[in-house]
């Protein structure tokens, strides 16, 4: 393997701009525009959510296209990082992320919308770090997997053990918030990369009877906050309270339902302009999506994403690197969860949790986070064959 | 690598499927299901307000309003919203208490649901309309709730018309009031369940009853789209309302006003008087001139809500049951001026018009002597005369006769019973059909009425006839002996109509009934054209602008079965009452030669109480242009209360002083009107 290969010359900065032009000429551009093509339908639908809003009519909006445009900024940087690089700093890239999550339980951190989960940075600027702490987790589970057992395509089995106490801690930071949307992205980054990694089927079986004993015992042992119970139950018969709990899921459907095929077109939308859908610049921005471009809008930011999804799948393929594989697999498991789970819960098919729509929805912090994360796939796929 | 390989693979599927099944679903609930979230999007998204028409007005015959609107501010609170907050609302009643300067708990009250053991104030309407709390706020008051609606969330003031009464209590029972719709009322009227609105009030007795739909008109509507919160955003649709037509009535606002004052003062005059009531109708029409029932009360207590101790003294016996209008609903014993009915009843059974009859003491009705009034003798006499002496024996000779022919108490085939028969002719005992609701019936007995009575009232009396009544034996022995006696009698051969019952029914006593209304009518019907009519309050409905929608007709029900020559007769007899008769002692001093006035005076025994006053009249004699029937319950004989608080009707009507001096009438030329009054289409009246 000629691991030399990309190496820059180092004095020349033409030459390192023919390096950078390059590395662009081989991005996976089909991933790129499906990724430019939901920023922007995020962008409208940001607006068209927020325009009705008495303070500030087009901050939001003009402060989400801000924040797409520090997350290309910080996707660029992250695909011409040697990954291979990063994989020597993802402790440390984890370890930051662990002190943003600490200093989130110190007095630092901010309660916003029952979560105790941002940092304010001032200027109205926040910073959520359990965003990045998926990121963190996500390098540092490929570091720690990535190195097979002798003779084994298979993770060691010390390593699978770090992996998950470090996993534990993590989603237990993120727990004490609480937040149990990233709890629950957190765990399916660690399953997702224990599976990619090819860890034995039978471990993979103990884990998830482990979940779900976890899981019981969180229900029953009152770790859950009240809400959180509230929305399982109102996931489960939406009827049950339609002016409570339930009340989301069944304005979400509303609001999704009436825009029928066509939708009603952008800033037309009745429930939207209403703002009977709580959060609907963040979590709730599918039903803007449903509401205002219908049935095909709807359809085209599914396949948007799911392009994303197959290509970072893909791009996990066709990597010859573990690191690279594991770390573009685990991306995609991130994303797909919390695109479906995001979805799923605005058409009714998944409780109701808070985690934003990638690339749609509002949000600063979550932006970056994806962005990166999309920087990381291309930085895998351009060097995929050049090792 | 390969392994790692194979499991992306299957993430890749997992992926895929995933995506799918969010479109999948997409296309249920958007394309399959769209329609249906749509009317739910709309049910959520906008909200139909009533706009309430403006109701009606009532006008008195000469165009004067009865019941007339004015605009108020009023404040309302949503009850569901105030629920839906932290200790229902507390806080924000408390705060609105404080603007408006009420007491806390008192608003607390008022917006409680009434229900059984609750006691007023309390919310008789639907629990999803706005309440009224407050309907004639300040402008400040009202600027001071709008423009802090964060602080007074569910808590509305806006203009609304609310009704005023010019006459204060004039007839009051007549009009009748408004009160909140309830909640089964709501879910009757179609289409206006999901829009409701803090002034859909309906008419709840009287005119105000009666003619609600046209006099409510019909509500517009606005579809405003509100947001999350309740908010207005816009405007979806409007449908003006369409104010509520004006009800012309024949009743004389001055006329009402002169009744009400003749009967408070008549019931002054008689210490043990609980309640009268007093009929004023056009003689030829038979439209209602006044229709005034004492004690009354002023309807504005029912204007934004009535309070607790209101409402009981309303209801109380002790305040004479001002609500009840004793002119319609309250059921007397004639007296005596059933007696143009007996006489006429005497003629169509054979007995000759211009015949004599001799009028004893007292007259042996089976077993039983029948006194006259004082057991004073007055010889042989005309029917004339007997009228205007009110003469009872003839009368007990007459219907102890027709009870004989009958078969007496043991009648075999169809009895003819001439007296009940024209009772019933006359109108008595059923609802004349004004128009206005919960009208008595009266009562006239007769044998079968007897029999049904017995059927219902036999085991009590059997059961009394063996125990007797020992809760009044102890404080008096005969009286319990006697209605022991009595029970043992009913229960043995209470279904008998007995030559007793005959006789009192003649002049009017035992169980006959009639309201002050039917006796009217009738007496109308007999010194007009005989045509019994059912008397009208209503008289025509117009738009505000003044066009007619219908002018109400007054139905002919009957005729009496009368020539016009024995009505002519009956007519004299009654026309020398007030001048020569029992009345002439009231009518002294009256300008008869100006106006003769003629009528029947009745006094009613009733067992325990004083005796109900009566006085049935009309004027002027030659050619009748009123009936005015007073009725003073309790009020003594007929002469003495009665007659004198018609006369001062009649006065008032044709401009006379107490010592018959003129004065100004308040019907020039001593005629009703004869046309409805004309509104221009400004609203103002023509004449």
């Amino acid at each position: 393997m000629n691991r030399v290969a990309a190496a820059p010359p180092k004095a020349s900065f033409a030459g390192r701009a023919v390096t950078v032009l390059s590395a662009v000429g081989r991005m996976d551009g089909v991933m790129l525009v499906a990724v430019a093509a939901l920023s922007v339908i995020g962008a409208l639908l940001v607006w068209s959510s927020t325009r009705t809003w008495a303070s500030g009519s087009t901050g939001l909006v003009k402060k989400h296209i801000l924040n797409l445009a520090i997350g290309a900024v910080l996707a660029g940087v992250a695909a011409t990082v040697n990954y291979r690089t990063l994989r020597a700093y993802a402790p440390l890239a984890y370890g930051l992320t662990l002190v943003g999550l600490f200093l989130v339980i110190t007095p630092l951190g901010e309660t916003v919308n029952g979560a105790h989960s941002w940092i304010m940075l001032g200027g109205g600027f926040a910073f959520q770090p359990s965003e990045f702490a998926k990121l963190g987790l996500v390098l540092m589970l490929a570091m720690l997997l990535a190195r097979p057992a002798k003779g084994t395509d298979r993770p060691r089995a010390p390593d699978v053990g770090i992996a998950l106490v470090i996993a534990a801690f993590t989603m237990g930071l993120v727990m004490l918030q609480p937040d149990l949307g990233t709890t629950m992205v957190i765990g399916v980054i660690t399953v997702g990369a224990l599976v990619v990694a090819g860890v034995r089927k039978r471990w993979i079986a103990a884990l998830f009877l482990a979940v779900i004993g976890g899981a019981v015992a969180v229900w029953f042992m009152d770790v859950l906050e009240p809400y959180q119970i509230a929305r399982f139950t109102a996931f489960l018969n939406p009827a049950s309270d339609p002016r409570g709990a339930g009340y989301n899921s069944t304005q979400a459907l509303i609001a999704v339902g009436s825009g029928q095929v066509f939708g009603k077109g952008l800033f037309e939308g009745g429930q939207t302009t209403g703002r009977f859908v709580p959060e609907q610049h963040t979590d709730f921005i599918f039903t803007v999506v449903g509401e205002e471009f219908g049935f095909l809008g709807s359809v085209t930011v599914v396949a948007l994403l799911g392009t994303i999804l197959v290509r970072g799948t893909r791009i996990a393929r066709e990597c010859d690197d573990r690191f690279g594989t594991l770390a573009a697999g685990t991306i995609v498991c991130w994303l797909a969860f919390q695109a479906f789970i995001n979805i799923g819960m605005t058409v009714g098919i998944m409780p109701i949790t808070g985690l934003p729509l990638p690339f749609v929805s509002y949000g600063g912090t979550a932006t970056f986070a994806n962005m990166i994360a999309i920087g990381l796939l291309q930085a895998i796929h351009m060097r995929e064959k050049r090792f | 690598m390969s392994r790692m390989r194979g499991r992306l693979v299957v993430l890749q599927v997992l992926v895929v499927s995933l995506m799918t099944l969010l479109a999948v679903r997409l296309w249920q609930v958007q394309v399959v299901r769209g329609p249906e979230y749509v009317a739910a999007a709309t049910e959520t998204r906008t909200r139909d307000v009533v706009v309430p028409a403006v109701r009606g007005q009532i006008l008195d015959s000469a165009g004067r309003p009865l019941v007339r609107n004015r605009t108020t501010l009023v404040v309302s609170v949503d009850r569901t919203r105030l629920n839906r907050m932290a200790g229902n609302g507390r806080a924000v009643l408390d705060r609105l208490a404080a603007v408006l300067g009420h007491r806390p708990a008192e608003l607390r009250e008022r917006i409680r649901a009434c229900g059984p053991g609750v006691p007023r104030p309390c919310w008789p309407g639907s629990p999803y309309q706005p309440i009224p709390i407050d309907d004639d706020v300040t402008t400040r008051e009202a600027l001071q709730i709008l423009e802090r609606q964060e602080e007074f969330p569910g808590v509305t003031a806006e203009v609304q018309a609310v009704r005023e009464y010019p006459g204060n209590s004039a007839g009051a029972q007549a009009l009748g009031y408004l009160q909140p719709i309830t909640q089964d009322e709501l879910e009757k009227r179609d289409g206006l369940r999901a829009a409701f609105s803090g002034v859909d009030l309906v008419g709840r007795d009287g005119l105000e009853s009666v003619y609600d739909v046209p006099l409510r008109g019909t509500p517009g509507m606005r579809r405003v789209q509100v947001d999350r919160l309740g908010k207005v955003i816009g405007v979806e649709r409007h449908v003006p309302p369409v104010p509520g037509d004006t009800l012309i009535t024949s009743i004389d606002a001055k006329v009402q006003a002169a009744a009400e004052k003749a009967l408070a003062e008549a019931m002054k005059s008689a210490p043990k008087a609980d309640g009268a009531a007093a009929v004023v109708l056009d003689a030829r029409t038979s439209r209602v001139i006044a229709l005034a029932s004492a004690p009354t009360y002023d309807p504005a207590v029912w204007t934004g809500g009535i309070s607790e101790a209101q409402y009981q003294r309303l209801l109380s016996g002790k305040s004479g049951k001002p609500l009840v209008s004793r002119a319609i609903k309250g059921e007397f014993a004639p007296g005596s001026t059933f007696k143009v009915s007996s006489v006429a009843a005497m003629l169509r059974d054979g007995y000759p018009l211009h015949g004599r009859y001799s009028c004893p003491g007292s007259f042996m009705v089976g077993d039983r002597p029948f006194n006259n009034f004082r057991g004073i003798g007055l010889g042989t006499l005309t029917l004339h005369t007997a009228l205007v002496k009110s003469c009872d024996t003839i009368f007990y000779r007459a219907a102890y006769e027709q009870w004989l022919r009958d078969g007496g108490l043991h009648p075999k085939g169809r009895t003819k019973e001439p007296m009940a028969a024209m009772a019933r002719a006359f109108g008595f005992g059923r609802p004349t059909g004004v128009d206005l609701p919960g009208e008595s019936p009266g009562r006239i007995p007769d044998r079968a009425w007897k029999k049904q009575l017995w059927s219902v009232t036999k085991d009590g009396n059997c059961r009394r006839a063996k125990t007797g009544y020992p809760e009044v034996a102890r404080s008096d022995p005969g009286r319990a002996a006697f209605l022991k006696r009595l029970a043992y009698e009913n229960c043995l051969e209470g279904y008998q109509w007995r030559p007793g019952d005959a006789a009192n029914f003649s002049i009017g006593q035992g169980d006959v009934l009639v309201t002050p209304l039917q006796l009217a009518a009738a007496y109308a019907a007999l010194v007009s054209d005989g045509k019994l009519r059912s008397p009208r309050l209503g008289w025509a409905l117009v738009r505000p602008d003044g066009t007619k929608v219908k002018e109400i007709e007054v139905p002919v029900v009957g005729r009496l079965p009368l020539s016009a020559e024995e009505r002519a007769y009956i007519k004299g007899a009654l026309s020398e009452v007030a001048s020569d008769g029992t009345a002439a002692g009231a009518f002294s001093g009256f300008p008869m030669d100006e106006v003769k006035v003629g009528g029947k005076t009745g006094t009613a025994e009733v067992y325990g109480k004083a005796d109900t006053s009566w006085f049935a009249s009309f004027a002027p004699t030659d050619k009748p242009r009123f009936v005015i029937v007073a009725m003073v319950s309790q009020g003594g004989m007929g002469g003495q209360t009665a007659a004198p608080a018609v006369r001062k009707i009649y006065e008032a009507i044709y401009g006379f002083t107490p010592d018959g001096k003129r004065t100004t009438p308040i019907l020039p030329g001593g005629r009703p009107a004869a046309e409805p009054p004309v509104i221009e289409r400004d609203g103002t009246v023509a004449r």
